[in-house]
């Protein structure tokens, strides 16, 4: 069971430096680490379809985004919403727009396949931009954080200390944990098997359409967990949640991380937004942290360039390396 | 799984045409694949027996005429549908999934028959059945020996003989083979020869082949092709005879 305990320690490790974090951090970087473990869950949903279907799905912002609306159109402007209907309320919306979506771009392939879905994305984009639904392109606040309560006994209070950090840490561990076993299950490695060779799938008796929907379905579900948490962290929602930067950033945090492992997904995330922070940085870049997005660019081309299996890969690799010296050495 | 009668038609293409833009590629054709034989297809390279293939496997659909497989009209069935109902095949080009292991590559196939989708928890590796079905199916091919390796690695040669043990894995009645011998080298074509005759007691297949000297060494009907017909369907021996046969076709392969 080697294998088992190196894929479950490091998580678990993770897991509980993460849990640790709030006791050490400041209010900023407990905020900035909750704001990446959301994008983290947001990252894993689109693992599940670029790294393990390979499905590349362009346009996976709006179920982020369609999501969070719900979320914030549905509490109410006198007082919070009950947490147990607005998740599954948000979870759903983002579910039924990834049904209808992937319905209809899952009949098509490659590059049409990544079009199709951008134009899905952008159309819901101008939806919320260009309509009052919404409040256009100004926004929407969220005013009050929904509640759990059991009769009269609330277990907890999201506005209260580190809880909401809390929160999002389980939903992120819950988020992980399904997909790790999901891709380890029939499920899985069906979609696994889609990615290599689907017309050797449909030939050995796979109707592949049903299983690329499931996993869009699913996918969009758990992008919504995402929007739905993003939603509740800023008490504010924009379109710009559901433009195509947002699903093109996702992109390249699973690709950054190294595409076919979840682990991936989650590391990209932390990479991705830490550069951000770094190159935005007046402190370490001065007048230069103004143009940051050019430099967030070319380190991104430079890692993407020097570890061509994502940041995962690369440490992988590494590993490889120095177990290969040891030998030398011991021999 | 049913037993049937040697002799059985369990695959029927019954007068199938389809067309690409203006070239027939299949034009009315006719073959019947019977339990316990091998019913052989030759023709010219473009004679349109891979497109027969195609139409027979559900991957595209005839315009005109029916197949029946087992007995049941499966004209307008798709691929996954037809391959669940018994019918298995393998492909010319090499089509494993390369970045898996071999076992992988035929547990995966065997998965077809037990998909299971919705039991997420359950990692595949454990189920009994499918790793049975696999571990058969190596074994039946030779490859016990390759289980472990990342199916990329093996030889061409083996990866021939993987391509059957993922058509078996599967547990098919009827064996659609598209040139299973392409590019193997002599001591490897005698050994799927073998196979070929092992696995004919207790499926009817259906074999698509260049190498005349091994059609008619295992083949009980040969049916050939010229320009997406039919000329002539028979016993290898009254093939060999055929004198319209000679001229189209074994004429130019030097009559071997």
């Amino acid at each position: 069971m080697r294998d088992l305990s190196s894929r479950v320690v490091p998580a678990v490790i993770a897991g509980l430096a993460l849990a640790a974090f709030p006791m050490f951090g400041g209010k900023f970087a407990i905020d900035l680490v909750t704001k990446i473990m959301i994008l983290a869950i947001f990252a894993l949903s689109l693992e599940l379809l670029v790294g393990q279907t390979g499905l590349v799905c362009f346009g996976h912002a709006a179920f982020l985004g369609i999501a969070a609306y719900t979320a914030a159109l549905l509490t109410p402007q006198s007082g919070p919403a009950p947490l147990l209907a607005l998740l599954p309320a948000a979870v759903l919306a983002a579910g039924g727009y990834a049904l209808a979506v992937g319905a209809l771009s899952l009949r098509t392939r490659g590059i049409y396949f990544i079009m199709v879905t951008l134009a899905f994305a952008q159309m819901a984009y101008y939806v919320f931009h260009d309509t009052k639904l919404g409040g256009g392109s100004d926004g929407i606040y969220v005013y009050y954080r929904p509640v759990l309560s059991v009769g009269d006994w609330q277990p907890f209070d999201l506005d209260g200390g580190h809880t909401f950090y809390y929160f999002v840490l389980v939903f992120l561990a819950f988020t992980f944990a399904l997909l790790g076993f999901l891709v380890r299950s029939r499920f899985g490695r069906a979609l696994a098997g889609i990615r290599v060779n689907e017309q050797r799938m449909r030939a050995a008796g796979f109707a592949t359409y049903g299983y690329k929907l499931a996993a869009f379905v699913l996918a969009g579900m758990l992008a919504g967990l995402a929007g739905f948490l993003y939603a509740l962290k800023d008490g504010f929602v924009s379109p710009e949640l559901l433009s195509w930067h947002q699903s093109g950033a996702v992109l390249i945090m699973i690709i950054l991380g190294g595409l076919g492992s979840l682990r991936g997904a989650v590391v990209g995330a932390f990479a991705f937004v830490l550069l951000q922070e770094l190159f935005q940085s007046e402190a370490v870049f001065g007048a230069l942290a103004q143009h940051w997005q050019l430099t967030l660019g070319f380190a991104i081309i430079a890692c993407v360039a020097l570890m061509p299996d994502g940041i995962v890969g690369a440490g992988r690799q590494f590993g490889r390396r120095v177990a290969n010296l040891r030998r030398l050495r011991n021999a | 799984m049913p037993e049937s009668r040697a002799g059985e038609v369990l695959l029927r293409a019954s007068r199938v045409s389809r067309s690409f833009g203006g070239l027939k590629a299949v034009d009315d054709v006719s073959v019947a694949v019977r339990q316990g034989t091998v019913h052989a297809v030759i023709g010219t390279n473009g004679a349109g027996k891979s497109t027969l293939i195609n139409l027979l496997c559900g991957e595209i659909q005839a315009s005109q005429g029916t197949v029946e497989l087992l007995g049941h009209d499966v004209s307008r069935w798709s691929q996954p549908r037809r391959a669940q109902a018994g019918l298995g095949r393998s492909y010319q080009r090499n089509t494993i999934y390369a970045p898996f292991t071999v076992f992988e590559n035929c547990r995966l196939s065997a998965q077809a028959r037990l998909q299971r989708p919705w039991a997420w928890f359950t990692p595949a590796s454990s189920c009994a059945t499918t790793c049975a079905a696999a571990s058969h199916a190596l074994e039946r091919t030779g490859l016990a020996a390759q289980a472990h390796l990342i199916a990329g690695t093996l030889s061409h040669g083996q990866k021939r003989q993987l391509e059957i043990a993922m058509c078996l894995a599967t547990g098919p009645r009827v064996l659609v083979l598209d040139e299973p011998l392409a590019g193997m080298g002599a001591e490897e074509s005698e050994r799927m020869l073998a196979l070929l005759e092992g696995l004919k007691a207790e499926h009817a297949i259906l074999l698509v082949e260049h190498d005349m000297g091994a059609v008619f060494r295992v083949s009980d009907e040969i049916t050939v092709m010229v320009n997406g017909r039919v000329i002539a369907t028979g016993a290898p021996e009254e093939i060999r005879a055929n004198a319209e046969v000679q001229t189209a076709y074994l004429g130019e392969e030097g009559a071997n």
